[in-house]
């Protein structure tokens, strides 16, 4: 870890009233400011790694809120998130670990069967299934909540029904290679397919191709930094191979994680190269609003939008997503309070800390009421999970839609 | 400290909000000062003002130190405490009351400053003090620091709003002084010496403060000036020209560039100064003002003057001054900044002074502030590691100071004493100053265990 990083903090506190963690608390240690200094401490070696001190550190969302209020350009969430990969790599994977990480995450066919137990069990109600599924049991306590969170899947996974090319509608203007997300892939396909759908209306021939494998950010989590590249790798490989002009993906978390490639490996040409081509799929709709709002028809509803971390502080993308519900016909756009603060979600952190992620979800529901608004349009597929949930329980008249669903619904009239 | 001693707080405020474990107690030593750090014995996070008293009253007692804190974002190390209690006030956080009859607000200690101007301007209210650490700081913070903004010019500082105060003193008796009268002169004026008192004099548990109602409009501009001393006697002939913006701040060209490059606002990167200046009230009345603003500066050979199209676009700009401090961060982990202040008319050869310091010790100083209240922050980037650079700062902060005292300035506007400007005060008030101001201290506080060691 580099100390440099740790010392830019000259604790102004600017961005402790940005904090999810420490709205909730007023805790100094659930804060971004604390969180830098108990990693600097421990870098100084004032501090032990204490169960005390990675307990406070492990209730960072990683959300990089705080990132995007300090103006002296620190990232306490990756610098938490890095202190955590280091340890956790330090120490080696774990038999549960490894099995996911580098024996399922990397395969996609793998990581698709392994979810036909759970499409089985939601048809037949078998509760027994859901127990022998491998991925499950990374959590074995929490696992009733992980499983209340999944919606109904789909019958397929789109990677397994989407063609690997959708010709462009009309005159051509480019190639675009679409990234699949896994979770996008297994569990929001009908979003994966809108989006494939707008690209191809907007004239863009989309590749999607079959053997792309999932984007790291898991591995990242789990201190796999080795499995990580390795999956970064292949995917920039894939990816070279065609002629594209951009490479699109509708599933925020991948998007900041493709976009580090670059990082990851150093002085490579041809990772630099993949991360410059990436866009979230909302930053090229944008580039064609004129083109767009002549194809969509009105939709006569209330809508807000919820930043998902991984878009407004990973990739400082917050303009586009509203502009583009704005170009809808009849579409009244609400701001949602606090439209850029985590929703709870955060990867595993709302099985792994289940109570701060209720408090600052029920924080999150309350801004929602009070806009008013008949449909939340976000665009990654945590929050869709951890929104879909905390909607269902309170809130079952708001609708829940993924950025591209809710532009194919107004395309389609 | 005494585990049985820290069982006996526990009995008042409650286990969950008694802080004393090693890694708790390593984020609560450090405050917005650069280069000090100190650890209490334990932190304390009361729920209310009777647990304050009976917290002061237990130390009392034992005769422990108690250092009050709020967010901890002082620049002068205000809020540190060497292994003594350090009651911290974000529970104690209500807006008790708007009373829109007598323009008041009461508020307690621990509620951010920013909230109180939200609540308040919803009603048409105004409570004008906004430091550029608003959105955190709390207002025990502000009344114990007297903190000023970037509105002080027109409307004032903290001081000039409190009105009353409900104070726990030392023994953990309650004192209560001022109210919600606009006129008062019975005894000695107790308001003002508790007002910038930095934790030392008592604990501030209620606070009402003056509202007064919110100005009707305002007008936000940006002035560019290539030359430094061209933009410092455009603030002299602003105020002249009897024209008082609400806000008349300075940013030089380090400072500028290092906003630029994290507020994007379009700050221009190739002229030595800007001036971010706000006019507000009557919209007849700022538009007249505007202009004559505008013309002033360019008889002082402004390069380009913008004014705000929208309330967006002022946000924004003031917004980005306000990160000005952390934004210099940015070039070198480590910023010294100073609180200098002088008559206004003499802006000008205060940043020459600041100048000729920063050449002679060879320091990159980035210079910003409040330059309608003649305060400026003089900012040395540097590195903690770099002991020498260091020691060339602080050198050259010393001729500064002795500059803006010769002056007939401060070493502070308005970030206090505290650990940091200690040495300096002296020189500042004489011996007669510190004999009176220990003579109070003795009075509030004859056990000396409020945040000692502070401002003298
Ligand atoms: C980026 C940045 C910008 C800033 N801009 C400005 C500015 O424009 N103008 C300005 O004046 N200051 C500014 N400051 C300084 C600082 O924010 C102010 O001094 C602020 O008032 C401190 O509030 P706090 O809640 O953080 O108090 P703390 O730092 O926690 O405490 C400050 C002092 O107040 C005492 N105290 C706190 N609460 C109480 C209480 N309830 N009773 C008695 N004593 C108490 C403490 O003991 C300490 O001595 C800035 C700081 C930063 C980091
Ligand atoms: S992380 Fe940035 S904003 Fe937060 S205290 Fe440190 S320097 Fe200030
Ligand atoms: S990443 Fe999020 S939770 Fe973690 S310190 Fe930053 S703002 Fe707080």
């Amino acid at each position: 870890m580099d100390y440099v990083k740790l010392i830019n903090c000259m604790r102004c506190g600017m961005c402790l009233p940005h904090c999810p963690t420490y709205k909730e608390t007023f805790l100094e240690t659930a804060s971004p400011r604390g969180r830098v200094a108990l990693v600097r401490k421990v870098q100084e070696g004032e501090l032990d790694q204490s169960e005390r001190l990675l307990e406070y550190l492990s209730l960072c969302l990683d959300c990089q809120a705080c990132a995007s209020a300090c103006p002296c350009g620190v990232n306490a969430g990756e610098l938490v998130a890095e202190f955590t990969c280091e340890r956790k790599g330090a120490q080696g994977l774990g038999f549960m670990e490894d099995m996911i990480l580098r024996q399922l995450v990397p395969h996609p066919d793998r990581l698709e069967s392994s979810m036909v137990p759970m499409r089985a069990y939601q048809k037949t109600g078998l509760q027994k299934l859901v127990r022998k599924l491998g991925i499950l049991k990374m959590f074995p306590k929490p696992l009733e909540r992980m499983e209340g969170l999944l919606p109904e899947l789909p019958k397929r996974p789109l990677r397994q029904e989407i063609r690997e090319i959708t010709p462009a509608v009309g005159k051509e203007r480019g190639t675009v290679g679409f990234f699949l997300g896994c979770v996008m892939s297994l569990i929001f396909s009908e979003a994966s397919r809108a989006t494939i759908q707008l690209l191809s209306s907007l004239g863009y021939r989309v590749i999607t191709p079959k053997n792309q494998v999932c984007c790291g950010a898991p591995n990242m989590l789990g201190g796999d930094l080795e499995g990580l590249k390795s999956e970064a790798r292949t995917n920039i490989d894939i990816f070279s191979g065609y002629d594209v002009d951009f490479i699109v993906t509708d599933c925020g978390g991948c998007g900041a994680e493709l976009k580090k490639y670059g990082h990851h490996f150093e002085d490579d040409g041809k990772a630099a190269a993949f991360s410059a081509k990436v866009r979230d799929i909302s930053q090229l709709l944008a580039m064609h609003s004129d083109e767009l709002q002549a194809m969509l028809k009105p939709l006569d509803l209330q809508v807000t939008y919820h930043d998902p971390c991984h878009i407004a502080h990973c990739q400082g993308i917050r303009s586009q997503p509203r502009q583009l519900l704005k170009l809808i016909p009849g579409l009244q756009y609400r701001e949602l309070a606090e439209a850029d603060a985590c929703c709870g979600s955060a990867g595993t952190y709302n099985i792994a800390k289940p109570e701060m992620s209720d408090r600052i979800l029920q924080r999150k529901l309350d801004n929602i009421r009070a806009s008013n608004a008949e449909v939340l349009v976000t665009s990654n597929p945590g929050c869709l999970l951890q929104l879909k949930k905390g909607l269902a329980d309170q809130l079952p008249e708001v609708k829940l839609m993924h950025l591209t669903e809710l532009l194919a619904k107004s395309l389609a009239g | 400290m005494e585990q049985s001693f820290i069982n006996e707080l526990k009995n008042i405020v409650g286990e969950q909000y008694t802080l004393a474990a090693r890694e708790s107690l390593a984020v609560y030593g450090y405050d917005s000062t650069p280069e000090l750090e100190s650890l209490p014995g334990v932190v304390l996070l009361p729920g209310s003002a009777g647990e304050v008293a009976q917290i002061m009253a237990l130390c009392h007692g034992a005769g422990v130190n108690v250092t009050p804190r709020g967010s901890g974002t002082n620049l002068s190390g205000g809020s540190l405490s060497k292994g003594g209690v350090v009651v911290q006030t974000s529970r104690l956080n209500r807006l008790v009351e708007i009373d829109e009859e007598n323009l008041t607000a009461t508020v307690e200690p621990g509620l951010i400053t920013s909230t109180l101007h939200r609540e308040v301007e919803a009603r048409g209210l105004f409570y004008p003090p906004d430091p550029g650490s608003m959105n955190i700081s709390t207002m025990g913070g502000n009344v114990a620091e007297n903190s000023g903004g970037l509105r002080g010019l027109k409307y004032g500082v903290t001081a000039d709003y409190v009105m009353g105060l409900e104070t726990v003193l030392a023994n953990g008796d309650l004192l209560r002084t001022g109210g919600k009268v606009v006129k008062d002169v019975a005894g000695y004026s107790l308001n003002p010496l508790l007002v910038s008192s930095e934790g030392t004099l008592g604990f501030f548990t209620g606070i009402t403060v003056k509202l007064i109602p919110k100005p009707q409009g305002k007008i936000t501009m940006l002035a560019h000036f290539p030359a430094l001393q061209d933009a410092a006697l455009a603030v002299s002939a602003i105020i002249a020209a009897k024209v008082i913006p609400a806000t008349l701040e300075f940013l030089d060209r380090v400072t500028i560039k290092c906003v630029e490059d994290y507020a994007h606002v379009g700050l221009p990167l190739d002229v030595d100064a800007v001036l971010l200046i706000e006019v507000d009230g009557h919209p007849a009345v700022i538009a007249e003002e505007a202009a004559a603003v505008a013309e002033i500066c360019q008889k002082h050979r402004s390069s380009f003057f913008q004014t705000a199209k929208d309330a967006d676009e002022a946000l924004k700009l003031a917004t980005a001054r306000r990160t000005a401090l952390s934004a210099l961060a940015r070039l070198k982990p480590t910023t010294i900044l100073e609180d200098a202040t002088v008559p206004r008319s003499c802006i000008a050869p205060m940043l020459q002074v600041i100048q000729a310091a920063a050449a002679k010790y060879n320091v990159t100083i980035g210079t910003f502030g409040h330059a309608g209240d003649g305060n400026l922050h003089p900012t040395c980037l540097t590195d903690e590691r770099d002991q020498d650079e260091i020691k060339r700062a602080h050198a050259a902060f010393e001729e500064i100071f002795d500059a803006a005292i010769g002056m007939g300035g401060t070493i502070t506007g308005e970030h206090g004493v505290g650990l940091a400007k200690k040495k300096y005060l002296p020189r500042l008030v004489g011996e007669s100053g510190i004999r009176v101001m220990k003579g109070i201290k003795q009075a509030f506080d004859p056990k000396g265990i409020l945040n000692p060691g502070k401002v003298f």
